[in-house]
């Protein structure tokens, strides 16, 4: 017994350290695992209120370049419409107001209160949250193509795991065909990402648009993503293909963050056929 | 008391300085300065160690609760905090019973300037390794850790130097 007291009482310092370390380490596991970071994310209401006071002092620099983006858009919904209404009286008199029966996703728009993407792993953070109706694993884009995954979501506030992140995989096509592989990223280029598992057979040129696949619950079908910028050439053991981004992941503004409606019914059906 | 309050002071800047201020540099979109560091090499030596560690462990873990990091960052200066009197003992020569009366800016120069570049260095190291989290990229570690050290120590000697002046 005494032996243990004085064992105790010579490294307490030591002891304090490890007990400490063992703390920090366990954060970290949990931070890598998608489903389990938890406990330290800057979604809660002291940091993500501290970010949102930040931004909005620095949001005056961006206004310009947000502006442009936004009529960017404006315009292209502008063209959209026109081309519905065009069918529409074009077509047969008993249109069906499909739509509203239909829809699959809800938008909601949401500022970036803070940017990350020199790590491994980056996480950004939003400010909308439970409040709004943002739940975990919803898809998040902006006008220009994918941005990432929501993960922690508090009250107001949600992080969001970037595309630029190891543990990021999302569906990913080429345009005009059905083949598909996976969006995954090396972590080295913030503008460049990797699309694996592409079938060798597909005739790819550089310059070549992929976007969403479609295939996962959380991306609506067809949100741009990038170009094929590298591929390797004859028969290698793995064809991965170099993506450069349509988004310039460095400098983000407005984000949507979208629902699908239909999540929870896709995921009973797919886990009942499961067991 | 007065010493507390400033240790508590220097916390707080340093903590928002890193978060608000230094986390969006992105030098060439890798390279960052890591100056909360300073925390370690400011604090007073004492012969409890218990607060010292306890305060930079928190100081690491809410730059990772801004960063979204996990613990790396905790970890990190764990590590250094720790080995801090080890360093002291090597390259000052001190003995616990000098620590009430060591300061670090009377040291010389280069003393001084060997300590802060192997506690940046490991601190960076160790950092890196853990942000990155696979051997695949060791030469990007190695670089990032290479030229985030030269920026933080830039930094460093440069505040400090601006510091100490006024007095």
């Amino acid at each position: 017994m005494q032996q243990l007291i004085y064992f105790f009482r010579k490294f307490k310092y030591f002891l304090f350290f490890l007990l400490l370390q063992f703390i920090a380490i366990g954060l970290t596991f949990n931070n890598l695992n998608f489903h389990k970071s938890k406990y330290v994310n800057s979604a809660n209401t002291i940091t993500g209120g501290f970010y949102a006071k930040f931004s909005n002092f620095s949001d005056y620099l961006n206004l310009k370049t947000e502006n442009e983006i936004l009529s960017e858009e404006n315009t292209k919904l502008k063209n959209l419409l026109d081309k519905n209404n065009a069918v529409i009286i074009n077509g047969d008199t008993k249109v069906i107001d499909s739509i509203k029966y239909q829809q699959k996703y809800t938008y909601t728009t949401a500022k970036i209160i803070k940017n990350d993407y020199s790590n491994a792993f980056n996480f950004i953070t939003v400010n909308k949250g439970k409040k709004q109706g943002i739940l975990k694993e919803m898809a998040v884009i902006n006008s220009k193509g994918i941005i990432g995954i929501t993960d922690n979501v508090s009250k107001n506030y949600a992080t969001v795991q970037s595309i630029l992140s190891k543990n990021s995989k999302i569906n990913a096509r080429i345009k005009n065909s059905n083949q598909f592989g996976s969006l995954e990223w090396n972590g080295k280029d913030y503008n460049i990402v990797q699309l694996m598992d592409i079938p060798k057979q597909e005739s790819l040129k550089i310059g070549d648009t992929i976007e969403t696949g479609g295939k996962s619950t959380i991306f609506p079908e067809g949100i741009l993503i990038g170009t094929v910028l590298k591929m390797n050439q004859g028969n290698t053991a793995d064809n991965k293909i170099d993506v450069k981004l349509f988004n310039d992941m460095s400098n983000l503004g407005y984000v949507y963050i979208v629902k699908n409606l239909h999540k929870v019914e896709i995921r009973l059906l797919e886990n009942t056929t499961d067991e | 008391m007065n010493k507390v309050l400033k240790s508590f002071f220097i916390f707080f800047f340093l903590l928002f300085l890193q978060v608000f201020v230094l986390n969006n540099i992105q030098f060439l979109g890798y390279v960052n300065p890591y100056l909360y560091i300073a925390f370690v090499f400011f604090y007073p030596l004492k012969e409890n160690r218990f607060p010292f560690l306890l305060t930079t462990f928190l100081l690491g873990l809410f730059v990772d609760f801004f960063s979204d990091s996990g613990g790396i960052h905790a970890f990190s200066i764990l590590c250094i905090g720790y080995s801090r009197l080890f360093f002291i003992r090597v390259y000052f020569r001190k003995l616990p019973i000098d620590y009430p009366f060591f300061k670090l800016q009377l040291e010389t120069f280069g003393k001084i300037f060997n300590y802060v570049v192997t506690l940046t260095v490991i601190h960076h190291l160790i950092l890196f390794s853990f942000a990155n989290f696979s051997f695949q990229n060791i030469v990007h570690v190695l670089l990032n850790t290479l030229f985030s050290s030269v920026f933080t120590l830039l930094l460093f000697f440069l505040g400090t130097y601006i510091f100490t002046k006024n007095k």
